[in-house]
């Protein structure tokens, strides 16, 4: 099937879009929704599994109280009501991913409902309402087959590890987002990160969408500017990066205008997105298929939430992570473009942690941003396992401070620390890397240099001082770096004074 | 109470994957009439002020400590299936031609 691909311009000129998310966070639980077998990631294949979740007959499932716990503090954080009193629901299919033939879910009486969530994009602020956060259980992993590709079109047959299958789910699903259609997609994104920062903030999940515990579905209608109705959506699935998420909705809007500028209509359907090309293709087409006759479900009871809990949980909130960038950029002085980076670069919780260790935000923050991140990336991992803890930036920047090492030298100390020489002391020791401390060897470097350069002793004497960076230079290089150019320089200008 | 057609109870024995013929239609769709509005009765005792009840005894918030308990061996997991391949458990094709 060929697609017409309006291009963005056209698309926001024409038509309004509305946006839906919906993000299912896995949580970190010591054991899955309803029966106790462990919830860690990568097990061997079916060795986490029990009765229970392996849906045997006569297997009792008992609600994970932790789990409950969670998902009321997630609602709070996103300032929603919580459910005096709701139950668990079954929702039927027959799809082998759930043993049971069914997915313990919430229907109509979701914990948590009616909240928003307040989303910076480039200074503007747009108000995000989510509709409910509700309990659930994630599904067992499946690979297809044979067929060309391992998806599941064409597949010959499919293997299940139900290691997955029952790990507590929270799904928050917001109500349709009106935003301006040039916005669209990086609201989409802001929303997803804020709200992953939220997750991580309240420490409910590892929040890795890389690893799947944070999964989003984008859906997306179009309609012309200025009509009252909505358009038919799409539904977007596992969309696994933010970058991935703005994409989706770009992809979809030009897809769908496509199809509408055509006078077509939308079908409304499932996609999957693809990374590689940051298209989406049609997945499985809602039908009669997906009509899952949820009914409430008898072997749980209700669960409800006294409101003394949920207080006591309300006071258990962390500060909202969006105002404490704010409040920590005003306290550290930093532009907001040095903001940026550190909050690309994910540098803001180890910066913190370093200045709690008393160094100057600033020098906190070129070692991370600057140096630090540099390596991370080189070694490709997360900036907080590049090896290097706040403390030992700490430390590092305190020898520097001491005028033990510059910073020329604390790079090398750094590789040390990376390589597990020790601690900052000991590299420093081993390596060799102490600044010359004693003027000795440094004036009779400068004698040397100056006996070598006489027209620039003649400058330096004439009153050009500048001049006297080539001797410092030589010096630095005589000393391999292991000098202190200001005090280089006092010896200099006092020699030749 | 509404009639159950015959059109909605062959859309459920999809639903629920049950391969049912004309005939069978016929003959179940009228049996499972009688049988909802043998239930329906209890609606001409209950009034609106009765709630509808999902669960029989009054108890809520039954939670289990989040402590890891003992699961089954894989050999344990699998030793009903009918197919086994790498310690997974072997499914048919999920999407079928219809789909």
């Amino acid at each position: 099937m060929t697609e017409v691909l309006v291009p963005f311009d056209e698309v926001i000129a024409k038509y309004d879009p509305a946006l839906g998310l919906e993000v299912h966070v896995e949580l970190n639980t010591n054991t899955k929704m309803f029966c106790g077998c462990p919830a860690v990631f990568g097990g061997e294949p079916n060795t986490q599994v029990c009765p229970t979740c392996l849906g045997l007959p006569g297997a009792m499932p008992v609600v994970n109280g932790k789990a409950v716990e969670s998902a009321i503090r997630i609602g709070l954080a996103l300032n929603c009501s919580i459910a005096e009193w709701c139950r668990f629901a079954r929702k039927n299919y027959f799809y082998p991913d759930m043993p049971k033939n069914f997915q313990t879910s919430q229907y109509d009486e979701p914990i948590a409902f009616d909240g928003w969530l307040d989303v910076e994009v480039e200074g503007e602020t747009f108000r995000v309402e989510i509709e409910r956060a509700h309990m659930e259980e994630d599904t067992g992993k499946s690979t297809h087959v044979g067929g060309a590709t391992g998806r599941i079109h064409g597949a010959d047959y499919s293997l299940v590890d139900y290691n997955r299958a029952g790990i507590p789910l929270i799904e928050i699903v917001t109500r349709p987002i009106l935003v301006p259609a040039e916005k669209a997609p990086a609201v989409a994104r802001a929303y997803v990160g804020q709200l992953r920062d939220l997750i991580l903030a309240l420490g409910v999940s590892d929040a890795r969408m890389d690893q799947g515990s944070i999964r989003a579905d984008v859906n997306l209608s179009l309609a012309p500017k200025g009509a009252d109705k909505l358009g038919t959506r799409s539904e977007t699935k596992n969309v696994n990066s933010l970058r991935s998420v703005e994409r989706a909705v770009r992809f979809e809007m030009s897809r769908h205008a496509g199809i509408l500028d055509a006078g077509g209509s939308v079908l409304q359907e499932t996609r999957h997105f693809h990374e590689d090309t940051g298209t989406t293709s049609s997945g499985r087409e809602k039908s009669d298929a997906e009509d899952y006759r949820y009914f409430p479900e008898p072997d749980l009871v209700p669960v409800a939430p006294s409101r003394e809990w949920v207080e006591e949980l309300r006071g258990t909130l962390p500060e909202n992570p969006t105002q404490k960038r704010a409040r920590l950029q005003e306290e550290y002085g930093f532009s907001d473009l040095e903001m940026r980076d550190v909050w690309a670069a994910g540098a803001l919780p180890l910066i913190e942690a370093t200045v709690a260790e008393g160094t100057a935000p600033q020098s906190a923050r070129k070692w991370w941003v600057a140096e630090l991140l540099r390596r991370a990336n080189d070694a490709g991992v997360e900036l907080a396992e590049v090896g290097v803890t706040p403390q030992q930036v700490a430390e590092v920047q305190a020898l520097v401070d001491a005028k033990t090492i510059n910073d020329k030298l604390a790079r090398q100390v750094f590789d040390g620390l990376i390589a597990g020489e020790g601690t900052a002391a000991e590299v420093i020791e081993k390596r060799g890397l102490a600044l010359v401390s004693d003027d000795g060897p440094l004036i009779a470097a400068i004698d040397d240099a100056l006996a070598a350069q006489p027209d620039i002793a003649e400058k330096i004497r004439g009153g050009n001082h500048a001049a006297a960076g080539a001797v410092i230079g030589a010096v630095m290089k005589a000393t391999r770096g292991q000098a202190d150019a200001a005090r280089v320089r006092e010896l200099i200008l006092e020699k030749l004074a | 109470m509404s009639q159950l057609t015959r059109d909605e109870v062959a859309h459920l024995a999809d639903l629920a994957r049950i391969d049912l013929d004309d005939a069978e239609l016929d003959h179940l769709a009228p049996q499972l009439n009688v049988i909802l509005e043998a239930v329906a009765s209890i609606s001409g005792v209950a009034g609106d002020d009765v709630p509808p009840t999902s669960h029989p005894i009054p108890l809520t918030n039954v939670f289990r400590e989040d402590v890891v308990r003992p699961s089954l061996s894989a050999e344990q997991a699998l030793s009903g299936a009918p197919a086994v391949e790498e310690q997974r458990f072997r499914v048919p094709r999920i999407l079928g031609d219809e789909q």
